[in-house]
């Protein structure tokens, strides 16, 4: 009984720390749980232009605030020979390039991976508007826009209905004459912003310019879009400037707040900004591997398999996957009753069987062992030692081997070039049992056994090539604990096997049958 | 149905492999105590030490060059077995009734060269029958006689008896018989007949092969409703003074009757099968149960048995007592 309580007391606290252990990363490092969940990965690239007067050069341009429903993956520059700083100001991060003397044209690249995180921002209240300056404008304009704005006031109800009606007001199909005076003024989006952020002012309302990018695939050569952002006196509200429409758009990286400029030059001209977009799907879970090394947050991560070399990890891919194989041998024998020859000799082999694909393996498989047992039987009647004849066994599986493999090449069949990964002495000594079992207890039990273990492989293989189970085993190595909880209350599993319901059936049903 | 339910196994008593091993060998045989009966020339000093007969030893053979002396060791005797000390199964046993000069025959009637005796004798050193192929040691013994009250009951080859016994009391016992099938073995699962034998008088109850219930011996048609095992409670004291002999608490005993000797202890296995359930056609849970209720072990071999004989009696249980009639009855129909 004691002992019993503290196995259960192991299991239970094994189960805890895996399952926990999992937990934790996938809540709190955001590893997701199944391997098809892919995101959308946008790599945007901001190009600037300018020529150079053989002047000493400084830019300045502005860079995409971090905020959290945006996740950075990377940030590059690129700028030939350029001294090169990043700022964080108060208005926003801005990156300067800088340098003594430049001649000709000149162009920095900008690169930045972003992709959308699941958590939902919390509204950005953090910064305080300033007190809206009211503008100077000559009386034409000034009676114009007043009437503009008595007629949005009165269309709405408080600041955010107010700024929807005066959007839609300036961007009316058919403008009326106080209408047109304003619009014609504004020839492009800057000077559109500009208005609406002036008309908001004489309204007494704080408003400023966001500019950012729409983010779909394929686009080159875009400039940022304006957007007007207004503060209700309590939070700041997005506005679509052409459309009236609030909040903030799907897809959509602000890139600057404010009335700074995008992009600044000093000692050169024809200055210009321009934006391409590349659309990218990866796995959430490189996503988060990039995340933690980046923020050196994850310890978790810095003493995992991530932290090895690319190769080893390859390595442990497989050999992670041996505990699921483990399991499968465990629930076969104990609660099936299959018999294999060998305990784990079915692992190995479904490992090969990985390499090999299924069909091809079990066919290379039965070939070899079919044909190493009629030679084997052949090898017994020479009288040989123990030790020598299972060497010539090994010997044997090799000429199997390298012939099966150079027939199939001559005939065009590249998939029996993978025999190699069948595991040689394995092999060997599986015939020389299978055909010991032969000859004491007859063919019948070579075919129960062999059956067992082929049948014992293939379903290893199967869980093993399971996308989600190869998925797991990798990157929740901690699900190794839970396999362990489960095996070793399998080790207490007293109950009948599968096959011993069959094997006293006769005694049972006989035993009914006698009673009257 | 193609399976039948657990709980109708677990209401029949049937002890399955998984609990075999675990509440059984596992809780009453300390691994130690293995090798005293793996090793089967350990287990015949232990027995003679013992004063229980075991049959005679005529030569062993430890190494490879040592096959050379088979021939010379081989020359005074006309029959004898072959046997690998650490063998388990059956397997690797070789039985050789019969010479004529340079040529030795089994049972069966197949003949032998000397030169194919000894591959075996060195397939045996090389470890090919031990466990997990390690180098093993042959031993040759003197064939049993058989015993006349089998005569007709066995195939070529003496019918041994396994005898399971828990913490010294007899539990449960079985006859096995080779058959043609089973080419002269007493492994069941190679054919061979299981009888199951009353603890309480030694008589036959029920028999079966690859399984199946029979009546009569499949080659040579004598039925076994007759069969009774005589030196009955001899028999049963041996078993039961082989828990003395090794503290294995859960011990199949395979026992011999020799025609002149008498009951011989040929092999103890702590991992007993299971097919003595079948053979007996009861499971081995009650009893079990019986003896795990025991407060008190008995130290005297001859009174166990006395007490396994009172409640493992066949008659005596209520269950099993109708169905033995009914399995007689129907022979009596066949004759």
């Amino acid at each position: 009984m004691q002992a019993t309580f503290r196995l259960y007391t192991l299991v239970l606290l094994i189960m805890i720390a895996g399952i926990g252990l999992i937990l934790y990363k996938h809540l709190a490092l955001g590893f997701p749980l199944l391997p098809d969940e892919k995101k959308l990965v946008w790599i945007v690239e901001a190009k600037i232009d300018f020529i150079a007067h053989d002047d000493p050069i400084k830019v300045s341009f502005a860079l995409p605030p971090k905020n959290p429903d945006m996740i950075f993956l990377n940030e590059d520059f690129a700028s030939p020979d350029y001294g090169f700083s990043e700022l964080k100001l108060k208005t926003g991060r801005r990156a300067q390039w800088s340098k003594r003397l430049a001649e000709g044209p000149q162009t920095f690249f900008y690169r930045l991976s972003v992709y959308k995180s699941d958590r939902i921002a919390a509204a950005h209240t953090a910064d305080k508007p300033h007190e809206p300056i009211e503008p100077e404008f000559d009386d034409v304009l000034k009676t114009a826009a007043t009437a503009l704005l008595t007629q949005a006031r009165n269309k709405s109800a408080d600041t955010e209905t107010f700024t929807r009606e005066l959007i839609k007001s300036l961007n009316t199909e058919s403008p009326t004459q106080n209408q047109s005076l304003l619009i014609n003024k504004q020839s492009n989006a800057d000077e559109k912003t500009d208005l609406l952020v002036s008309l908001l002012a004489m309204e007494g309302i704080s408003a400023r310019i966001v500019r950012g990018l729409f983010l779909e695939g394929g686009r080159r050569r875009q400039s940022l879009a304006n957007f007007i952002e207004v503060h209700d006196g309590t939070r700041w509200i997005l506005f679509n400037q052409d459309t009236g429409r609030s909040g903030l758009p799907d897809n959509f990286l602000i890139w600057q707040r404010g009335g700074q400029s995008l992009l600044d030059v000093v000692g050169g001209t024809n200055s210009r900004a321009s934006f391409s977009i590349i659309e990218n799907v990866q796995s959430s879970r490189d996503l988060v591997l990039g995340d933690m090394q980046d923020k050196q947050a994850g310890g978790i991560i810095d003493f995992s398999i991530y932290s090895l070399p690319i190769e080893q990890q390859n390595a442990f891919k497989l050999i992670l996957l041996l505990p699921i194989g483990a399991l499968v041998v465990v629930v076969m024998r104990l609660l099936i009753g299959i018999r294999t020859s060998g305990t784990f000799m079915p692992v190995l082999i479904s490992l090969a069987l990985i390499e090999t694909t299924l069909v091809a393996g079990i066919i290379m498989f039965l070939i070899v062992v079919s044909a190493g047992l009629l030679i084997r039987s052949y090898l017994s009647h020479l009288n040989l030692l123990l030790v020598a004849r299972i060497s010539a066994v090994i010997i044997v599986v090799i000429t199997i081997m390298a012939s099966l493999s150079i027939i199939s090449h001559k005939l065009g069949l590249s998939q029996a070039l993978t025999v190699t990964f069948f595991p040689l002495i394995i092999l060997a000594w599986t015939i020389e049992r299978m055909s010991v079992l032969w000859e004491e207890d007859g063919p019948k039990e070579v075919l129960i056994q062999g059956a067992g273990s082929l049948i014992t492989a293939i379903v290893a293989y199967l869980f093993m090539t399971n996308h989600i189970v190869e998925y797991l085993s990798f990157n929740f190595p901690e699900l190794m604990l839970v396999n362990l909880a489960f095996i070793l209350i399998l080790g207490q599993y007293t109950g009948y096997r599968l096959t011993e319901l069959f094997r006293f059936k006769s005694l049972i049903q006989q035993n009914v049958s006698d009673k009257p | 149905m193609f399976l039948i339910s657990p709980k109708q196994l677990r209401e029949f008593g049937i002890i399955g492999m998984n609990q075999r091993n675990f509440g059984l060998v596992a809780r009453y045989n300390p691994r130690r105590l293995y090798p005293l009966v793996d090793d089967k020339l350990k287990t015949k000093f232990l027995a003679q030490k013992a004063g229980i007969t075991v049959p005679k030893l005529l030569g062993t053979l430890l190494y490879q060059h040592d096959v050379r002396k088979l021939e010379k060791l081989l020359t005074s005797y006309d029959e004898f077995v072959i046997k690998p000390v650490k063998g388990s199964g059956g397997k690797g046993i070789l039985v050789i009734s019969r010479r004529e000069h340079n040529c030795y025959f089994k049972p069966s009637g197949d003949m032998l060269s000397l030169i194919e005796i000894k591959r075996h004798v060195s397939n045996i050193i090389s470890g090919l029958h031990s466990l997990g192929g390690k180098p093993d040691t042959v031993m040759i013994e003197s064939l049993i006689k058989l015993d006349p009250v089998f005569s007709g009951y066995s195939y070529e080859g003496v019918p041994d008896l396994r005898v399971i016994v828990l913490k010294g009391y007899p539990i449960m016992a079985m006859l096995r018989l080779a058959t043609h099938a089973s080419d002269g073995r007493a492994n069941l699962h190679q054919g061979a007949v299981g009888v199951g034998i009353d603890i309480g008088t030694g008589n036959a109850l029920h028999a079966v092969q690859f399984g199946k219930p029979v009546h009569r011996h499949p080659d040579t048609r004598k039925a076994f409703t007759e069969l009774s095992i005589p030196h009955w409670d001899k028999l049963l004291t041996l078993a039961a003074a082989c828990y003395e002999m090794t503290g294995l608490g859960y011990l199949g005993v395979d026992i011999v009757l020799d025609r002149d000797q008498g009951p011989m202890i040929i092999e103890l296995n702590a991992r007993p099968g299971l097919s003595i359930q079948i053979a007996n056609n009861a499971g081995l849970l009650p009893r079990i149960k019986t003896i795990e209720a025991l407060q008190y072990i008995d130290p005297n071999p001859e009174s166990r048995v006395d007490f396994s004989k009172k409640y493992f009696c066949a008659r005596s249980s209520p269950q099993s007592a109708p169905r033995t009639k009914h399995a007689r009855s129907n022979d009596l129909a066949l004759l």
